[in-house]
């Protein structure tokens, strides 16, 4: 029989492109940053390794909110539930247990992980909405419990005493090289996580829930998953927090006063990409460290910011950017180039 | 026992207010599937608004209710119409993250003008008088009106929801709003007056609360959250089964209070948390 005209190679060739000259640029560049950081503490002012933990624990927080609500669809104003667990887990294992303190905060991200799995049989049986007001709810009643546990020295909090004895240069360096880890360790888990089969998942699961639980995908058991990380990095963040704070407090810990912050950084930089929660984190701290004497009326300007952004840019900083430069630093998506 | 007796009775009025905090959160996620994070700071504004009335018109706080109610419903039409109605949608992110924004502009707002001093609404010795019931037992004049005011606005939005025709327009709008809007339904008229109601009755509702106890700015969260366990443990869909929520979550946290001060809060959460495990529809749903 006559074959028919058509070449099998005639249709124009695609291949699947995973990496872009950004995400190689950014690659090189975040390898020498992370050169540069390893070497501060050797020369730079102890007040500026402070001020890099600060943000180091802000920026966790927004890789793990936008890991949760912009790729697992979850919105949570509950996540200081784990910042508090995680806190509260360094000075019990350090303070009462023992450990060495520094070894303390991946150890709290796991008891955060912990706390996370019966959490989050509560909170999956609420919907949208009123998710988020359970997982607040949660935080409110580890708040509650907590306060009530005078060991601990109930609503007034205290101190982190494990550090004594130890040189003071010492416990900065090392307290920054964590939150070095931590920075870069939460970007990388969220970048692997979305290239992996579980963030084809996600990606699926965030345009229809019930097409991919059709297609095989176990839907309550990939965001039970996602929730769980997003515990163990809120928990570290916490700890991270309160090493460098060396003072706890029930309200500091699991005051609802960290939903806003966390929100505001991922909903600013771009709900929903690497880079995004990154730019939030960077723009917030330098706003409240210029504009947070002003109170009350920073907090109203960051309440309105927050609102027009949704309505007027739901995708944020980094979504324009995305769209006007086509540049994407963490490319998650497998995109068809001819 | 008298004593448990009236921890029981004294729950129960309690639960009253949080049936009127949570009517309004109800009736916003019934009609547009909205959870409104601000809803415990429109109690806390309109508590306020109550306030000043009281003290610049010199007001009894139930007349100063006739200014805060339709001011209250002017607000939550325009924050609807002007704001809300644009983030309405399958994602419930935009809708928590603005009303979320509202929330900390409205705290802090009050904290600017009112500093952060706790305040109370004078109701001219109605606060302290009782009424005695029976068997040693008295309950207070102003409890009992405002469980009697939940009694009686819990029936109200159950009849205008069943039996009005505004009322039907919200079911429909509720059920299928495109559908709703191919018969003629405006839809965004339906969520304006739904989200106008919800804030109008917490015009009753922060008057009653400044009068019962002292309010302060940063105050709303807390009561969001207990018209949220209201609503949960009642089960969505009926304004009955949320006035029984709230009423079961006033007798959970008055025995807890009686039991030991530290607990009373954490006790309403632990039956709010035993209703979602074991009943996770919560106690009287009916699917509207």
């Amino acid at each position: 029989m006559q074959a028919t005209d058509t070449h099998p190679n005639s249709a124009p060739e695609f291949r699947v492109e995973r990496a872009t000259r950004a995400s190689r640029t950014t690659l090189a560049a975040g390898a020498a940053l992370l050169a540069l950081l390893s070497s501060m503490p050797l020369w730079a002012d102890s007040s500026w390794l402070r001020q890099f933990t600060e943000f180091a624990c802000l920026l966790v927080m927004a890789q793990m909110w936008n890991l949760l609500g912009g790729y697992g669809g979850m919105v949570s104003i509950g996540q200081q539930a784990f910042i508090g667990v995680g806190g509260y887990a360094l000075i019990v294992l350090g303070n009462f247990l023992g450990l060495n303190p520094f070894l303390c905060i991946p150890i709290a991200g796991l008891v955060a992980a912990v706390v996370a799995i019966p959490t989050s049989q509560i909170v999956f049986r609420l919907q949208g909405g009123y998710f988020a007001i359970g997982t607040w709810a949660m935080a409110e009643i580890y708040r509650l419990v907590v306060a009530n546990i005078s060991a601990v020295g109930g609503g007034s909090g205290t101190s982190f005493t494990a550090l004594y004895g130890i040189a003071r240069s010492t416990r900065e360096s090392l307290t920054f090289w964590i939150a070095v880890v931590a920075v870069f360790g939460s970007i990388a888990l969220v970048y692997l996580l979305l290239r992996s089969r579980l963030g084809l998942a996600l990606t699926a699961i965030r345009d229809s829930e019930v097409a991919s639980e059709s297609q095989g995908i176990d839907v309550r058991r990939t965001k039970f998953l996602v929730y769980v990380m997003a515990a163990f990095g809120f928990g570290v963040a916490g700890a991270l927090y309160f090493l460098n704070n060396l003072r706890i407090s029930p309200d500091a810990a699991f005051g609802v006063h960290w939903s806003p912050v966390v929100i505001f950084m991922v909903i600013i930089g771009g709900l929903g990409t690497i880079e995004g929660p990154l730019i939030g984190a960077a723009l917030y701290f330098a706003m409240s460290k210029i504009f947070s004497d002003y109170g009350a009326w920073y907090l109203i300007a960051l309440g309105l910011i927050a609102v027009v952004v949704t309505i007027k840019f739901p995708k944020g900083i980094w979504g324009f950017v995305e769209q006007r430069w086509d540049l994407r630093c963490f490319p998650v998506q497998r995109r068809l180039r001819s | 026992m008298l004593t448990w007796l009236d921890t029981l009775l004294q729950g129960v009025m309690l639960g009253g207010l949080y049936a009127l905090f949570a009517m309004g959160l109800s009736l916003m996620f019934g009609v547009m599937r909205l959870v409104n994070v601000a809803h415990g700071d429109f109690v806390i504004l309109t508590a306020f608004a109550g306030f000043v009335v009281v003290d610049t018109l010199h007001l009894h706080p139930f007349a100063a209710m006739l200014v805060v109610v339709p001011l209250a419903f002017g607000v939550g039409y325009a924050v609807q119409h002007g704001v809300l109605t644009r983030t309405i949608g399958r994602d419930p992110l935009p809708s928590l993250v603005v009303t979320f924004g509202i929330s900390i502009i409205i705290q802090n707002l009050l904290l600017e003008i009112f500093s952060a001093d706790t305040r109370s609404i004078r109701a001219g010795g109605l606060e302290t008088q009782s009424l005695p019931v029976g068997g040693g037992l008295a309950v207070g004049w102003l409890p009992l009106m405002i469980f009697v005011s939940a009694l009686v606005i819990t029936a109200l939005f159950q009849w205008f929801f069943d039996r009005t025709r505004l009322g039907r327009a919200f079911r429909a709008t509720s059920d299928d709003h495109e559908a709703a809007a191919l018969v003629g339904v405006d839809n965004r008229r339906v969520y304006a007056l739904a989200t106008a109601i919800a804030v109008g009755i917490l015009g009753v509702a922060g008057i009653f609360h400044g009068m019962r106890t002292t309010i302060a700015p940063g105050d709303g969260p807390a009561q969001l959250i207990y018209a949220f366990e209201a609503v949960i443990i009642g089960g969505m869909g009926s304004f009955w089964g949320t006035f029984a929520g709230g009423v079961i979550l006033g007798v959970a946290q008055s025995i807890g209070f009686r039991a030991d001060p530290g607990w009373g809060i954490l006790i309403g959460h632990v039956v709010f948390i035993a209703v979602l495990l074991f009943k996770p529809n919560g106690l009287f749903p009916k699917t509207r």
